[in-house]
């Protein structure tokens, strides 16, 4: 046990960093699943304190607010003043400083890129001095998806997108292949959003069914059902909910639960954005052990043969989630030195932990390493050294832009550092 | 009743609080003793809805308070809710070693209070609301922060005595006595399940105030826990740490 402070709170975001000789990281709101938000032996900023609103212009959509913030507490404020962030991932628990470190993606990346694409500035508190950083300077290319490495980012400006209202409006295309899925997703790049959910465990001539989800904001005037009291996991259970058993039930009545080709719908953003967030401690439902999350990126020319070969050797294992998500992404040029999305194909799914889990993961490894790929170090806690620096080519680029104060659980495991 | 008068509103309770007020479009005058915090936390409060101006004075400092009132009633035409909501949490053991700590420690969670709550009581007027924060901790003096719990004993009886006093006058004086509250100081820690949020006391503080409660618990189940510990007889509760 260290015999230092593990964690320090945040109030005040003049305050300078703490002086130890051991190394810091910033936690927002822990919403990254493996250790890049973990520092064993070192100390935690905790920046949830940090939550403040610096500056809103409603008439052009920029917001300057500390890192603390979270993605809802943004949407709260700006969605009636008629705002909405215009890149959000699946949570919206999810802080500032956390969506920039990760430099996160969503459900349109194919029309406006990640999250560092719409920051217009940071102030990054480092040990050697304080730093605005704006998006031509190198220090801002290495803090976007730079893991919180490269120092403290105190507060920053994002570029909001207008919108008419709350509503989304959606619509859901059955699919029964996985070229249904490419044909689809290629004739959908008008839609803002699209993403796929994919029956994990479907095999044979079934294997990559699943439903094409897309949507736009709707026009002024739409309405549909509020969004409900938040539903929650009262206690974990001994053993995970997710097995074998109801896997294969879920994903077959989720498939089946839409007997029509298409069904268009109206739906609040919440619901539509973060499905998750609707149930509080669903990762509960994983049991005592827990979850791994493997999020992956194969690139367009080695799509079509990596995602069969991966969903495959997923439903041949008979583990997988009941939510595996399959996204293409846009032909863009990423913001970060270390950004994850990235022209290609995503695919995300959660297993719960077991030996049996971990070894099939290391046999998607291999494929996503095989056709090129990286993997997320967001939802990473067991990769290989190999397999992260095969990913991310511009690591040597970022590395000389590290704050030699900071490092994590993650960079330590990755680098091969102590 | 939306001239609202916060007093300490740097610290994460009042912070909470005046965020759901600043959500009902109130004009705010926060006082508190770090000037540049103040105006940060104003700032936000202004682009979630509120009108705030700030006033930077340590309340240790008892010849200051008159013309911080002064400033808030010019600067609001007369308060509706005054909340004070400023403290500190000593160490037990440090006061304990120091007479001149314990005294202003006592100072700062006890006599600047009634100070205050002595000043308001001559400005305030009907339908208005003198809301103090003091705390379950003051229901009954405990080994581990007597110091602390003896000075919101007298917040809590200075509270419960100028209610009786005002009641005629149609000011209400409301008691908060939260419990155990999560601040950012511990957020990295797992929490029993006794523990609240900023944010859940400010809900209940703004209810309690909008009902013209006269005492508040928060949460409520504090009323039940502390009935049990003020009833524990002496011969037993001498023997045993809490």
């Amino acid at each position: 046990m260290p015999r230092h402070a593990q964690s320090q709170a945040l109030h005040d975001r003049r305050q300078p960093l703490p002086a130890t000789s051991w190394p810091l990281l910033a936690w927002g709101n822990g919403r990254s699943y493996g250790d890049s938000c973990q520092n064993t032996d070192g100390t935690l900023l905790l920046t949830r304190g940090l939550d403040r609103f610096i500056a809103f212009d409603t008439a052009t959509g920029v917001l300057r607010c500390e890192a603390g913030v979270t993605l809802g507490e943004i949407l709260a404020l700006c969605v009636p003043r008629g705002w909405f962030l215009p890149v959000t991932p699946g949570t919206q628990f999810a802080t500032v400083g956390g969506a920039i470190a990760n430099d996160v993606h969503g459900k349109n990346h194919h029309a406006r890129g990640s999250f560092g694409d719409h920051v217009r500035s940071m102030h990054l508190r480092r040990s050697d001095g304080e730093y605005d950083v704006a998006p031509r300077d190198p220090l801002f290319a290495a803090t976007v998806g730079g893991l919180g490495l490269t120092g403290l980012v105190t507060d920053a400006t994002l570029q909001l997108m207008p919108v008419d209202g709350p509503w989304m409006a959606v619509e859901s295309l059955r699919f029964d292949t996985l070229d249904g899925f490419f044909a689809l997703s290629a004739e959908s790049s008008a839609f803002e959003y699209s993403v796929a959910w994919i029956d994990c465990a479907a095999r044979g001539r079934q294997l990559g069914r699943g439903h094409f989800l897309r949507a736009s904001h709707a026009p002024r005037g739409a309405a549909g059902r509020l969004p409900g009291r938040p539903l929650a996991m009262p206690v974990t259970p001994p053993v995970s909910l997710v097995n074998r058993l109801s896997l294969r039930a879920f994903n077959a009545l989720y498939y089946h639960r839409q007997r029509r080709p298409s069904v268009r719908s109206t739906q609040h953003y919440q619901p539509y954005f973060y499905p998750l967030d609707g149930i509080r401690d669903w990762n509960r439902m994983y049991g005592r052990r827990g979850f791994l999350q493997h999020q992956c990126v194969v690139p367009p020319t080695s799509a079509r043969d990596a995602i069969p070969a991966l969903l495959t050797e997923i439903s041949r294992s008979g583990q997988g989630s009941f939510l595996a998500v399959l996204k293409e992404f846009g032909d863009r040029a990423a913001p970060g030195l270390l950004s994850f999305a990235r022209p290609g194909t995503t695919l995300a799914l959660d297993f719960p932990r077991s030996a049996a889990a971990f070894a099939l993961l290391d046999r998607l490894d291999a494929i996503v390493g095989e056709a090129g790929g990286a993997l997320y170090p967001a939802k990473d806690a067991r990769m290989s050294p190999q397999l992260f620096r095969a990913g991310f080519p511009a690591l040597d680029a970022f590395v000389p832009h590290i704050d030699p104060a900071f490092s994590s659980s993650f960079w330590r495991r990755v680098m091969e550092t102590p | 009743m939306n001239r609202i008068l916060i007093i300490g509103a740097t610290s994460a309770i009042a912070e909470a609080t005046a965020r759901r007020y600043a959500a009902r479009g109130a004009r705010l005058f926060l006082v508190g003793r770090d000037a540049a915090r103040l105006e940060a936390i104003a700032a936000d409060l202004r682009i979630r809805g509120a009108e705030a101006q700030v006033h930077a004075l340590d309340l240790l400092d008892t010849a200051g308070h008159e013309p911080m009132l002064a400033a808030a009633w010019s600067a609001l035409g007369g308060v509706d809710v005054a909340l004070i909501a400023h403290g500190t949490l000593p160490d037990g053991d440090a006061c304990a070693a120091s007479v001149e700590l314990s005294m202003r420690e006592f100072a700062a969670n006890g006599g600047s209070v009634i100070a205050l709550g002595t000043a308001l009581a001559q400005r305030l007027q009907a339908p208005a609301t003198l809301a103090v924060i003091s705390s379950v901790a003051g229901d009954r003096g405990r080994a581990s922060n007597y110091l602390y719990g003896s000075a919101k004993a007298a917040v809590t009886a200075f509270t419960s005595g100028l209610r009786q006093k005002l009641h005629r006058a149609g000011v209400n004086v409301l008691t908060i006595k939260p419990g155990f509250v999560d601040t950012p100081m511990t957020k990295a820690f797992k929490k029993g399940a006794l523990w609240a949020t900023p944010d859940q006391i400010a809900a209940g503080i703004i209810k309690a105030v909008d009902r013209r409660a006269a005492v508040a618990y928060l949460p409520g189940f504090w009323r039940a826990i502390m009935l049990v510990i003020k009833h524990i007889p002496e011969p037993i509760f001498r023997r045993i740490t809490l």
